[in-house]
């Protein structure tokens, strides 16, 4: 090739996003694709990255001072309360609310008659930057779509106003049918699940056929219910119409999606949109836009004043989806080596006709093992309930525990370890897409993980060990997630005379540590010390479209500096110019060190960033880079994994499950900060308990109501529950990724219900094919 | 009467149906009291009255008249964190934050009630007149604050840490 | 929340006075009233705070113990003469809720508390506590935590309590004051079972107030416990729980026993059928599962809690034999 068409064809590999040329970005070669270049970084060992640094926003936590976004005061702020259809379909007959407007301190009662017009919610999918959990209008009429629908907003000087006006509103249905239960959901008919626009449906070979043929076969079905997210925060916003600018103060994973989203419900840009979310209180994939910030909006232009919205508990159960329901068949067929002829991984989850989120359940066994054939399928049947999303590891949490139980349950059949199994058929290549793997020592951290735990205490024979009423079992799985990075990365730059840098970015702190781990990255990138770094975001007015999910969070800021930081060292160079010891070096020799840039091989060559801007006479430059396409993801087989060991009692009077002791050991790329990654890694695994043993949304099957909608009776881990969970990891960078790291937020929750569901049955012999493990299940 | 709110005396709320929780958050200024449930089921908004802990979502405002409450707010005077507040952040017991605040001052409350011999359910000797504080003691004391982030492994190194060198003072 | 006046009772007197008027309830730590108020299930007018009297633990002549009304969960817990005299009630105590909530719950305000049915605190579920004769929903819907003994059509619901499961294997007394005086109750007697009136919880005259609850000397009980089985560890309501105390004559044979269960009924359950059939009895696993069927004699299931009835028989069953010594 000519240097022109190599170039064309570069620029072809370079601007594809579909079709075809998937297949030109997977034979490109690597330098063509971000990351194919390592990220120098991943060689630079003596900085900040990968030391234990504490959180940098920590003291305002301890002391209670980071604020929230319930927690913005606001001149003349009213209050807003709401209240619930209770009927699952159908529409409004009437609704009387002159008591409720004529009680002591309200100020508004909205509902559909007075609502103001807007558009429907825009629907995760429906845009690049639609951030609705469903794509329904919000109160513009009197359908019922769900138990539990929004049907009035009460606005008052008080809360305690505003709660008890909405007693006091009179509302009559004409009921509809519905469908509420998931089995006469399935009797009337499912149909083919698509998850980001494709089909979730795979076939490989004939796996039914491989499966009869095989020696060895497990074909079972395995259900997990509805779960919902609940961060300790309430779903909250403090919203203000400032002229024609809305200004949100949400608690957000998504601040330039609800942005744009918020602007094309209500007919205006995205820019007069201004949504901040410095803090959130967890979110897990549920705190994107539902219809509390919307209703809070359309009653603050009604009433002409700012309003804040906290949904009460029951309120978000109410409003805010959660996981879905799924019935999965696992069926596979292996060798008396234990090698996979077929795997056949289908099966059904519970949606609505309003969102586009069935549970992809088949997710993790599209890539952690090598089979002969593959069937994988996910079908749909449509609940009248609110909509579902996603929840921490959406596919791979509950996927993972119908695979991996289904390989126990194989390796106790032909009498082979479960860890050895899962060695056997260990892919070489990504098996259902055929490229390489970007990095994969999961061997490794199956090798340290059983040495850690002492897997090799693990007697075969279930039910051997006890003490005293307690069985004692140990089990294992595999955790995966993929790594993902979103198109829409970008990211301010600035660096000033003084030598200091800050960056802004919209992207967000929910726990994960962001601020600090992207300090310390910038710290390094750059060459400065922590104090010497300002890390700024979660506002809607700063570059990028991030969003906190798919554990891409990490991947995406990362391009987004690494293209800042090109253009802030190219511009560095011309302003340094011929008097500098850096004349004549192009971006890629350079890298940051003291305060400076250097020579890359040659550190003595060095002009501090002070002397360069000096000289130029500038106080600060600042860039805006745009990270560069994702391609990476079409070129390589990118996945973290976990091997997952966990240690349980059971207990032979009541049957109670006590996780005694487990142990998660990971490979995700290189790990920015040990001590936050300790407690990603931690918090995944405990959900990934709760998911086990007690987390169970109950939708009641006559009235599609959630009956459980609280604490107290939806069980989420307490501090009892958890035994000191150890943690260890390969460290291997992954040479592809921006750090060489992989998001950590959902792996941990990954494979953890396989893992406690196998310890109990080492235990006790009972397999638990249906979560949560609750005790009358091992009467 | 007044309620004393970190040493300083606030009149009680003419409308009785204000929690002290809504007091504190939504009249005073004093957000770092979290709500997580409003309904007794999280600890998220977990006070000191007389030094005793409490939810205070659960608690008229009127019923604290003549108290004193501590939130967290209270801890840190000057500036000067708690050195429990130290030892959260060292372990890193907490990742978003938000029950972090409730944890810290049940965890003080809790200290309190183990220094006079307060038993808990997995106490094996109940006539005994200080409890052995082993982890499953604390995280059965514990148990009223819930993290979903699930930090809990820091929180109890950080408050096993903080009671230890309290208790060899 | 409907508005609503508070006032703090200087005395009982004081206390019962205004209590008469129609629409006045009497709060104690708040934690159950409170949340029921905010869910628009309670609507009192007005509170009284009765937190102020009759808090204390005093020593009875014959041995035993008065508890005042208003005395904290934690305050009856952490008392050297419970702890000692009587560990199934400081251990019951202990295994409910938080705590926090355990350090603002009065005795009289737990023995009261109602109960946690999801369809009770639903106001879109039909329940016939909150509105005599419209139906119950829990019956045909979600019923695992739902009673197996001594339910009726109209209720199925369980009384949540663990503090009171030890007291009526105690057998404690409730003292009462109302408009026409003094008077005592056998605490087994305090709450009703549902039959056809499941709003009508206790046999407790409106206006009149719990001023304490006496233990009777029971020494024995220092061979006692209290045992709950959940669905997580700690911070939730019983599925079953079981209170015991065994008394051993010289000879090793059951002179007296004490048994109740929580978690499966409208009040606290006092097994007085398997109580009669310890008596005599050579401690043994078999003698123990016997008196556990006779607890269980009539047990009723629903739906989803048939399995109440095998959990409460062994925890009846394990209990008695961790009591006695006798290996399961």
């Amino acid at each position: 090739m000519s240097d022109n068409k190599l170039a064309d064809a570069k620029a072809a590999v370079q601007g594809a996003v579909q079709g075809v040329m998937m297949k030109a970005i997977a034979v490109a070669p690597d330098s063509w694709i971000p990351g194919g270049v390592p990220d120098p970084l991943i060689v630079h060992q003596h900085g900040h990255v990968g030391r234990s640094l504490s959180r940098i926003d920590g003291p305002l936590k301890v002391r209670g001072a980071a604020p929230f976004a319930a927690e913005f005061p606001m001149d003349g702020m009213v209050y807003a309360a709401v209240l619930f259809s209770t009927i699952a379909r159908g529409r409004i007959a009437t609704i009387d609310a002159q008591a409720a407007e004529a009680a002591e301190g309200v100020a508004l009662v909205m509902t559909y008659k007075n609502a103001p017009r807007m558009k429907p919610m825009p629907g995760f999918g429906s845009n690049a930057k639609a951030a609705g959990g469903a794509s329904l209008p919000v109160m513009q009429d009197p359908e019922i779509h769900w138990n539990g629908q929004p049907i009035a907003v009460v606005l008052a000087e008080t809360q305690e106003q505003a709660d008890h006006a909405t007693s006091l509103i009179d509302v009559t249905y004409e009921v509809a049918p519905s469908v509420t239960s998931f089995a006469e959901a399935k009797g009337v008919g499912v149909e083919p699940g698509l998850f980001m626009g494709s089909p979730l449906k795979i076939e490989i070979g004939d796996a039914e056929a491989a499966l009869a043929a095989a020696p060895h076969r497990i074909d079972a079905v395995y259900e997990t219910p509805y779960h919902t997210h609940n961060p300790i925060e309430l779903h909250a916003a403090t919203v203000a119409w400032q002229g024609d600018t809305l200004r949100i103060h949400d608690a957000s994973q998504a601040v330039a999606h609800m942005a744009w989203s918020m602007g094309h419900m209500f007919g205006i840009g995205e820019d007069q949109v201004h949504v901040t979310s410095p803090f959130v209180g967890g979110g897990f994939g549920s705190k994107t836009l539902w219809q509390h910030q919307v209703l809070a909006a359309a009653a603050a232009k009604l009433v002409g004043r700012p309003v804040r919205i906290m949904l009460s508990r029951e309120g978000v159960y109410r409003v805010v989806g959660g996981r879905s329901l799924t019935e999965q068949r696992v069926a596979i067929g292996a060798g008396a080596d234990g090698v996979f002829a077929a795997i056949v991984h289908t099966g059904i989850s519970a949606t609505t006709r309003s969102n586009a989120f069935p549970e992809p359940f088949i997710l993790p066994t599209m890539s952690v093992y090598g089979a002969g054939s593959f069937k994988l399928e996910v079908d749909i049947a449509y609940v009248d309930m609110l909509a579902n999303t996603f929840m921490r590891a959406p596919g791979e949490a509950v996927g993972t525990f119908a695979l991996e139980c289904a390989i126990d349950e194989l390796a106790h059949q032909i009498g082979m370890d479960p860890i050895e199994i899962r060695h056997r058929n260990e892919p070489d290549k990504d098996p259902v897409k055929g490229l390489p793997h970007s990095q994969l020592d999961i061997a490794k951290a199956y090798a340290q993980g059983a040495e850690a735990f002492g897997w090799n205490k693990r007697k075969a024979v279930p039910g051997s060990r006890r003490e005293g009423e307690w069985l004692i079992g140990m089990g294992v799985a595999t955790g995966t997630y993929p790594y993902h990075r979103m198109p829409g990365g970008a990211a301010r730059m600035t660096l000033t005379r003084d030598g200091h840098a800050t960056i802004e970015i919209a992207a967000h702190e929910m726990g994960m540590g962001t601020a600090t781990a992207h300090t310390q990255v910038t710290a390094d990138r750059l060459g400065l010390g922590l104090d010497q770094v300002t890390f700024r975001y979660g506002d809607s007015l700063m570059p990028g479209v991030v969003l906190a999910g798919g554990s891409q969070q990490t991947a995406s800021i990362g391009a987004s500096i690494i293209a800042a930081h090109a253009l802030l060292v190219t511009e560095l160079l011309q302003l340094a110019g011929n008097d500098s010891p850096l004349a004549g070096l192009k971006p890629d020799e350079v890298g940051g060190r003291d305060g400076g840039l250097c020579k890359l091989d040659e550190p003595e060559r060095f002009e501090s960033y002070a002397s360069i801007l000096s000289r130029a006479q500038r106080n600060e430059i600042s860039v805006l880079g745009e990270a560069a396409k994702p391609l990476e993801l079409q070129h390589w087989s990118m996945h973290s994994h976990g091997a997952m060991f966990c240690e349980v009692k059971v207990s032979t009077v009541t049957g109670e499950t006590r996780v005694s002791r487990f142990l998660g050991s990971f490979d995700c790329g290189r790990i920015l900060n040990p001590k936050t990654a300790m407690s990603q890694f931690r918090g995944g695994i405990i959900m990934g308990l709760g998911l086990a043993l007690t987390e169970e949304t109950l939708l009641d099957t006559r009235s599609g109501r959630i009956m459980n909608p609280s604490l107290s009776d939806y069980h989420v881990p307490v501090h009892m529950d958890v035994p000191e969970i150890d943690v260890i990891w390969t460290d291997i960078p992954d040479p592809h990724t921006p750090m060489g790291a992989r998001g950590i937020g959902e792996i941990g929750i990954t494979g953890v219900g396989a893992a406690v569901a196998n310890a109990v049955f080492n235990a006790t012999g009972k397999r638990i094919r249906s979560l949560p493990i609750t005790l009358d299940k091992l009467l | 009467m007044a309620i004393t709110i970190n040493g300083t005396a606030y009149s009680p709320p003419q409308d009785a149906r204000v929690s002290l929780l809504d007091l504190l958050r939504e009249r005073l200024g004093l957000s770092g009291t979290k709500k997580g449930c409003d309904q007794g089921a999280c600890g998220a908004c977990t006070v000191l009255v007389d030094g005793e802990r409490i939810l205070s979502c659960l608690t008229l405002a009127v019923q604290v008249d003549g108290r004193a409450v501590t939130t967290i707010e209270g801890l840190s005077e000057d500036g000067a964190l708690h050195p429990l507040q130290q030892a959260f952040i060292v372990h890193d017991g907490f990742q978003c934050g938000y029950c972090t605040p409730g944890q810290i001052c049940s965890a003080i409350g809790m200290a309190a009630e183990v220094r006079r011999g307060v038993p808990s359910v997995v106490t094996a000797d109940l006539g005994a007149d200080a409890p052995v504080l082993s982890d499953d003691e604390l995280r059965e004391r514990m148990s009223g604050n819930l993290c979903r982030c699930g930090a809990y492994n820091g929180i109890i190194d950080a408050i096993r840490e903080t009671y230890a060198t309290e208790a060899a003072e | 929340m409907t508005p609503f006046t508070f006032a703090r009772a200087g005395d009982t007197a004081e206390a019962l006075r205004q209590g008469e008027r129609a629409g006045t309830k009497y709060l104690g730590g708040g934690t159950n009233l409170v949340d029921l108020m905010r869910e628009q299930i309670e609507a009192p007018t007005a509170l009284v705070d009765v937190t102020g009297l009759s808090s204390g633990i005093e020593e009875t002549g014959g041995g035993g113990l008065l508890i005042g009304a208003a005395t904290r969960n934690t305050a009856v817990a952490e008392h050297r003469l419970i702890r000692t005299r009587y560990p199934l009630l400081a251990r019951a105590i202990l295994a409910g809720a938080s705590g926090q909530i355990r350090n603002m719950a009065t005795v009289a305000g737990n023995m009261l508390q109602r109960t946690r049915c999801a369809y009770f605190y639903d106001e879109a579920a039909r329940c016939n506590k909150r509105a005599p004769g419209v139906g119950c929903d829990a019956i045909d819907g979600f019923n695992r935590m739902h009673a197996i003994l001594g339910a009726s059509p109209a209720c199925v619901a369980t009384h949540p309590s663990d503090m009171c499961v030890a007291l009526a294997a105690i057998g404690a007394t409730v003292h009462l004051q109302g408009a026409g005086g003094a008077r005592t109750l056998p605490f087994t007697d305090l709450h009703r079972l549902p039959e056809g009136r499941p709003d009508i919880e206790t046999l407790l005259e409106p206006g009149e107030l719990i001023t304490g609850v006496e233990l009777p000397a029971l020494p024995f009980a220092v061979r006692s416990t209290y045992r709950k089985v959940r669905d997580r560890s700690s911070y939730a309501f019983a599925l079953v729980s079981v209170a015991a105390a065994v008394d051993l004559a010289e000879d090793g044979t059951v002179r007296e026993a004490r048994l109740a269960l929580g978690g499966v009924a409208h009040k606290p359950w006092r097994a007085f059928r398997a109580e009669a059939a310890l008596i005599g009895a050579q401690p043994s696993e078999n003698a123990f599962r016997a008196a556990a069927e006779a607890a269980l004699e009539g047990a009723a299931p629903l739906a989803d809690n048939a399995f109440k009835i095998e959990l409460a028989k062994r925890t009846i069953t394990a209990v008695l034999a961790e009591l006695t010594g006798v290996s399961a």
